[in-house]
This record gives C-alpha cells, structure tokens and sequence, in this order.
C-alpha cells in the first residue's frame, strides 16, 4: 500500500517534467525559463504533491497555459502567484506563504534548534565543580606523576 | 485448504504473542525463569506461524490461487515470478503481513539471542515485544486478513501496477519493513529499561547493535525506493518530499539521531534520559509512517484505497502505543542519572548538537507532512506543502550539522581540544574549499549555491579522511606503523568513517546533480536529433517489440559527443494489456559517475510523417547520489560486525553485578 501510495502521487508523473513539451514551449528562451521556476511553485491541484511543472494532468496543462501567457504580458512573480491563490486559494501554492496561521511551520524547527541549545547551555553551566580539578589540583597532579610514586 | 491452514496458523501466532506477552510479565513479577523461558517460547512460535502464513500467501502468489481475494485483487497469470513474489507485499494486507513478520521475527531473535541481556530486562523488553506483536497481529487478523477466501474465484487477476513490476522496487519493501520494525526492539528495550529505572552503557551497547542493523536495513530500503522513481519514473527526480517518503524519512533521521546519542550514553553514561526518549520515538514514527500510508489522510485527492475504518483502527494503536511508551518515560525517566559532566568543547557536546540538529530536521519533515492535515482541520484552508518549503529549512538545517561534523570524531570525551582538531583539520578545510572555488570557476553556468554544496560534500570527504590519518599517525610515524595502526583499527572505527564518507559522497552527487542538470524536450521524425548537456542524440529508429505482458515501441538513439559514438540507447515506451496503462522505460547511458538519461514518448503526427516527442537529461554525478546512502549503510554494517560490540555484550553481562544500578526498580 505504501508503494501504491507512492504511485498515486506520482501517477500522473509517466513520463513527466511535462512542461518541457516543446508544443506548449514559448519562443523566448528566457521567458520559458522564467515559467518553468514558477511552475515548481504550483501545486497540480487534482494531483497529490506534484507541481504543474511534472504533471500531465489536464488542469496542470491549463494552469501552465495561464502562466505563460501571463509570463508573455509581463506579469511579475508576485502577480502572478496573487492571481492564482485569488482563484484557487493558498493550496494552490507548493511553498506556504509565511503568515500567521503557518507561523508554526516555518519557525517549528528552529524553535527546536533553540531550546536543545539552550538545554545543552544550561547542563553545561551547572556543571558540577567537584567533577573539575582546581588549579592546586591539577598543580598537584602534575607534580606526583612527575615525581613518580615515593 | 491451504489458504485456511495459513489463516490458521496467522490466528495461532496472535494466541502466541498473547502468551507471549502474558508470560514474561508473570515471568518479571515473580522473578521466574521457568515463565520466562515460556514467554520466549512463545515469542518462537508466534514467528513460526506468522511465517507460515506469509509462506502460504506468497504461494498462492505463485500459483496464481485467485480464489484468494487479495491475490486475485493483486496479481495476473502473465506476470514473471519475481513480480509474483513481490506481489506477497504489494497490498495493504500483504505489507501488513511483512511487518508483522518482521515484528514477530525481531521478537523471536531477541528470545533467541539476547541471552547477555539481564533477566528482568529481558523479560520486560520481550514482553513488550509480545504487547506489540498482539495489537499488530489481531489488526491483522480482524481487520486486514490477506488469506481472505472469495466465494467465486475469478478465472483472471486484476494485476499489480506495471510500475510496480521492477526489480528494485520488488525488493525494497522487505528491507524497509526490517528497517521500520527493527526499531521495535529499541522500544521494547527502551520500555524494559525504564521499567527496570536502569539506564546505563550496558543498555547503550545492547541497543547499538539493534538500531545500527534497522538503520543500516532502511537506508537500504530508502535508497532502493529513491533509484527505483529515478529511473522508472522518467524524468530523473530522486526525491519529492512526498508524504510517504518523508514517512519513511522521518524514523531514519531518528535512529541516526539515536545512534550517535547511544554513544554518548555508552562511554559516558550521559544523555541517558533522551536516548530512551529516541528509542521510543524511533518505533513512533515508524507507525506514524505506517498509519499515514494505509489511512489515506495523506491521499485526499486520490479515492484510492481509503478504508476509514483501517486508518481509524491503526490511529488508535498509534496513540494506546506511542501514549504509553512517553507516559512511562514522563514517569520514570526523571529518576534516571544525568551522567558524566563534559566541558563546552568536547564530544559529548558536538553529538548533542548533532542530535539538537537531527531532532530539528525531523521536526521539519513531521510539520511539513501533518500541518497542512492540522491547518485545514483548523481554519478549513487547505495549503500545501513542497519541496521549496523543506529546501528553506531542512537544507539549511543539515548544512549546518555537515559544518560541524568533521570536527566531532576529533574532539576529545569530556574535554576537546578546538586548537588541536583545527590544526588537524585545516588541510580539510582547505581542501574543500579549493574543490567548491573551483567548481564555481570552472562548472557552467556559474552557481554560487551549488559550489558551496560541493564544498561542504568535500569537506565531508576531505574530514573522514582527516579523521583516518589522525587515527593512524600518518605522516608522523613510519609508513609500515601507519599501515599496521590502519588494519588494527576497530571495525566500529571503520564503519563511522566510512557512513560519513558516505554522507559525503552523497551531498556531492546531490548538489551537483541539482545544480547542474541540463534538459531538452523535442518532437522528432526518424533522424531527427537533439542536444542535451554536450551530447547530440539522433532518433535512428523505432519498432515495435514484444514482451511478456506488454507491447512496446523501442526507440534506437544514437548519442555522440564531439563526433564520436557515446552510446546506442533503446528507450521504450511500454503499453500493458492487462490495464492498458503506458509506462516509459528509460535508456541511460552511464558516464562515469554522470547518467545521460534518455526517454522516449508519445508518438504525435507533424505533417502527416510520424514524430515522436524524445527527452533527454544530462544528470552529472547522479550515479554518487545512490552510491553514497549504499556506503552509510556498509558503514553501518561493518560496525555492527565489530567484534567489541558483540563480545562487549558478554563483557557487560559479566560486569553486571558490580555496576550497580543507577535506580533501583520501584
């Protein structure tokens, strides 16, 4: 099942980076390169986690259409990402946008570099002393080994 | 009738684990060896029958018996024995059956072998381990039954995925169900060791060898999974953040983080308290995984195989299970010591930054698999989560403990030394920065990020290197005492460098693929050609072809570079009769470490002649990207050979009665 799974996100994968197909290509070298980067940022929305630019799906084929042309008008990135969420809502886009509601997603892991690092800092700081020889001491045991046993 | 017989034995092995379980905590309270020794009997012989029944399935498997619902719903006549085989463990109840197996298999070793183990320990853990095995197994039997009769066998199966019919990929899930499940003795020692209040380096060293075998199984496993989609798949991607990898992700970074604090604990007695907690989330996350890929929560989109009532039943084993695991901990873990005291820079602190750093990577991957789940529940706003999001915080997350990993074989215990190790580390240091100013200067187009991957796999590289002649004099003592210094060196010596190494290897295959990957798409006629990373490949032909159970087109490119002959590719584009799905079958011509990946698509019409639309990608060092998980995994096995590890085992059972127990049993 979990192989099936796998399958079913990437079902629609058969023979993919779908974008390249030369048929829907734009003239402008750097203008396809332009919507290629966006399309790794939409979401195929009747796929599971695949961005338009692998999907073969039908939508994913209309939305890259869409994109394209509004690449050609001289859209900016922003514009564009605004137009789609506007239709299709925050699902739409593969990388969250950092709000409030997703505050926890962006921050949760560096919350969790925070407090092991403040844990480690304080067992380090309530080191016990005895476990640590004091100056004297370690004068002391250098001066036995040194000498040797009496 | 023999499916009946398997049924059978499946519901005996359930009464067993029950025994099991029933057994050796009589066996605990009244501190008998009688009732233990029955309890590890039973542990047997719960494996001997789930091992029937797996036996029983697998051949009605072969023999195509469709009279058996799951392999009339799983399998076909035409398919080649091997996908027979595989097709044991390719449905939900199937795979349930291979983790059962190997959940009773790991409990019956533990009887068998853990004879070094404390008594009461032993009784605990194996216990559990019968706890585990029933909840399991009574799902199994009740609610996903594979040996499940249908009253009117249909003369044909419905097949199996033709994507599925790979050799990797028939192989892979045996390796990952023994990498997943072999967490369980981790948490059945983890629980017995709560239970017993004693958590020292004898429990770290009886841990090491098992999460060091499940590390090294799912590595394995991983890899297997991620070479399949890159070459089945048919566009190169080797990795998609997609849930039910990051599933199987999650309980690797886990027992990597458990492995490295399990040292700690062994040779310093500290951390005592947060490798348990590792030990009992390692198994966690392997259900999480197991609950998210059978639950369908994960695959709204797709009404594919969701049965509500399974995924609700394996959420409330997840919970009763993981729940009392942590509860105990909660319990009893704040009695247990905090062990030897260590200055700022040693190595005990540079593996607690390493688990800090592993613990904050697998909260990535968690929040980046279930948030979207717990946002819509919430606010009813579906979002979505890819692969931009975990490039901006788990990639970082690992540049940073790639920064500090050299350094950390070469600090000192208790006190290190950071003048020392820099000296000793400089030449790595400058090494893997003239490979990464190099890779900017020479490699087009110019990619300051990818430069700064390589230097960082080069740095990887270059630090094991550095570790190995610190270890054996090099260049400071006679050639023949470095060489006889390097073939005495442990094998738990070998198999740590050679798992950073492998880390190494890897990030260089992954950053230099990612970064430098070139692709071209065109329709073309019969000669026609196309140009991708430096090569020219010419479409010479396509025929029709024959294969067991599928028709092909194969196509005949040519590939040169410069003039000269490169390689003849024969691409296929594959149509299966039983389902009439399509499927590419991708040619790559092998480069040295570097794939020319060439696949061969639908056929189109361009003014009445046939065209044909041909992809190729250029994917340098693709090849490091499998090769460097392979060597983690060697590393990970040739420690576990090591011969201290095993006679350590004995030793500790011997020092057993003068190592007091830090707390005493309540």
């Amino acid at each position: 099942m979990r192989l099936r799974a796998l399958l079913a996100g990437l079902a629609g994968v058969l023979c993919i980076a779908a974008a390249s197909d030369p048929a829907e290509r734009l003239p402008d070298p750097a203008q396809e390169a332009h919507a290629r980067a966006i399309f790794k940022d939409i979401r195929c929305l009747v796929c599971q986690n695949e961005s338009i630019d692998d999907s073969e799906a039908e939508l994913a084929r209309d939305l890259r259409r869409t994109v394209r042309e509004q690449v050609t008008a001289g859209r900016s990135d922003a514009e564009i990402k605004r137009y789609l969420t506007d239709r299709y809502g925050q699902f739409v886009l593969m990388r969250p946008s950092f709000d409030a509601g997703n505050l926890m997603l962006w921050l949760g892991p560096f919350l969790v570099v925070a407090l092991g690092v403040v844990l480690l800092l304080g067992r380090l700081r309530n080191r016990q002393p005895d476990a640590e020889l004091s100056t004297a001491e370690a004068e002391r045991v250098e001066r036995l080994s040194r000498e040797g046993p009496p | 009738m023999i499916a009946e017989f398997g049924a059978f034995a499946l519901m005996l092995a359930l009464a067993c684990a029950v025994a099991q379980f029933g057994l050796s905590v009589a066996a605990r309270l009244r501190r008998s060896i009688v009732l233990a020794a029955a309890g590890e009997g039973a542990a047997l012989a719960s494996f001997a029958g789930v091992a029937i029944a797996f036996g029983v399935l697998m051949h009605a498997f072969i023999v195509s018996d469709f009279s058996v619902a799951n392999v009339a719903a799983n399998s076909h006549t035409e398919k080649p024995l091997l996908y027979r085989v595989a097709g044991t463990w390719g449905s939900h109840e199937g795979s349930m059956l291979l983790w059962v197996l190997a959940l009773t298999g790991y409990g019956a070793a533990m009887a068998a072998f853990g004879r070094s183990l404390p008594r009461g320990l032993k009784a605990v853990a194996v216990a559990t381990q019968g706890l585990l095995g029933t909840v399991f197994l009574a799902y199994t039997v009740f609610a996903s039954n594979p040996l499940a009769r249908l009253a009117q066998a249909p003369v044909e199966g419905r097949s199996l995925n033709p994507l599925l019919q790979d050799p990797a990929l028939a192989v892979h899930p045996p390796f990952l169900y023994a990498g997943y499940v072999g967490m369980s003795v981790v948490f059945s020692l983890a629980v017995a060791a709560l239970v017993e209040g004693r958590v020292d380096a004898a429990w770290a060293r009886w841990v090491r060898p098992w999460a060091l075998g499940a590390w090294s199984l799912l590595t394995i496993g991983i890899t297997l999974g991620s070479f399949w989609a890159y070459y089945e798949l048919g566009w190169g991607g080797w990795w998609f953040w997609d849930p039910v990898e990051n599933a199987s992700f999650m309980p690797w970074l886990v027992a990597a983080a458990l492995l490295h604090s399990a040292i700690v604990t062994e040779k310093r007695g500290a951390l005592a308290g947060w490798t348990v907690f590792l030990g009992l989330a390692a198994f966690s996350f392997s259900m999480l995984g197991a609950f998210l890929v059978r639950s369908g929560v994960l695959t709204s989109v797709h009404a594919f195989a969701v049965d509500p009532r399974r995924g609700v039943l394996l959420l409330i084993i997840l919970g009763a299970m993981t729940g009392a695991g942590f509860s105990l901990f909660a319990w009893r873990a704040p009695k247990l010591s905090q062990g030897g005291v260590f200055a700022p820079v040693s190595r005990e602190s540079a593996l607690v930054l390493n688990n800090i750093l592993l613990a904050a990577a697998t909260a990535t991957v968690l929040l980046g698999t279930l948030y979207p789940l717990i946002r819509e529940a919430v606010t009813k706003e579906p979002i979505s989560v890819g692969p931009p999001y975990f490039n901006l915080t788990f990639t970082p997350l690992m540049a940073v403990l790639i920064l500090i990993l050299p350094a950390g074989p070469l600090l000192a215990w208790k006190r290190g030394d950071a003048r020392g190790v820099a000296q000793r580390l400089w030449a790595a240091m400058a090494l893997a920065l003239v490979a990464g100013l190099l890779a900017y200067a020479v490699v087009s187009p110019k990619k300051a990020l990818a430069a700064t991957g390589l230097t960082l796999g080069a740095w990887l590289i270059a630090g094991a290197a550095a570790e190995l002649v610190e270890r054996t004099r090099a260049f400071r003592v006679p050639a023949a005492e470095t060489w006889r210094r390097l073939i005495g060196l442990p094998r738990g010596a070998w198999g740590m460098t050679l798992a950073h190494l492998g880390l190494g290897v890897f990030v260089l295959g992954a950053c230099f693929e990612t970064g430098w990957r070139a692709e071209a798409a065109e329709t073309l006629p019969l000669g026609g050609a196309l140009d991708v990373g430096g090569y020219h490949l010419t479409l010479d032909s396509v025929n029709p072809v024959e294969g067991p159970n599928y028709d092909a087109d194969r196509g005949l490119i040519t590939a040169t570079k410069g003039g000269r002959l490169v390689c003849h590719a024969q691409p296929e584009r594959r149509l299966y009769l039983a389902n009439g799905q399509t499927t590419s079958e991708v040619a790559i011509c092998d480069r040295g470490a570097s794939h020319l990946y060439i696949v061969l698509g639908e056929r189109r019409e361009a003014g009445g002649k046939p065209v044909w639309l041909v992809r190729g990608y250029w994917n340098p060092w693709a090849m490091l990207i499998f090769l460097g998980p392979v060597i983690m995994a060697l590393g990970g096995l040739t420690s576990l050979s090591d011969r201290r590890l095993r006679l350590g085992v004995a030793a500790g059972r011997k020092a057993q009665p003068e190592g007091a127990p830090k707390v005493q049993a309540a």
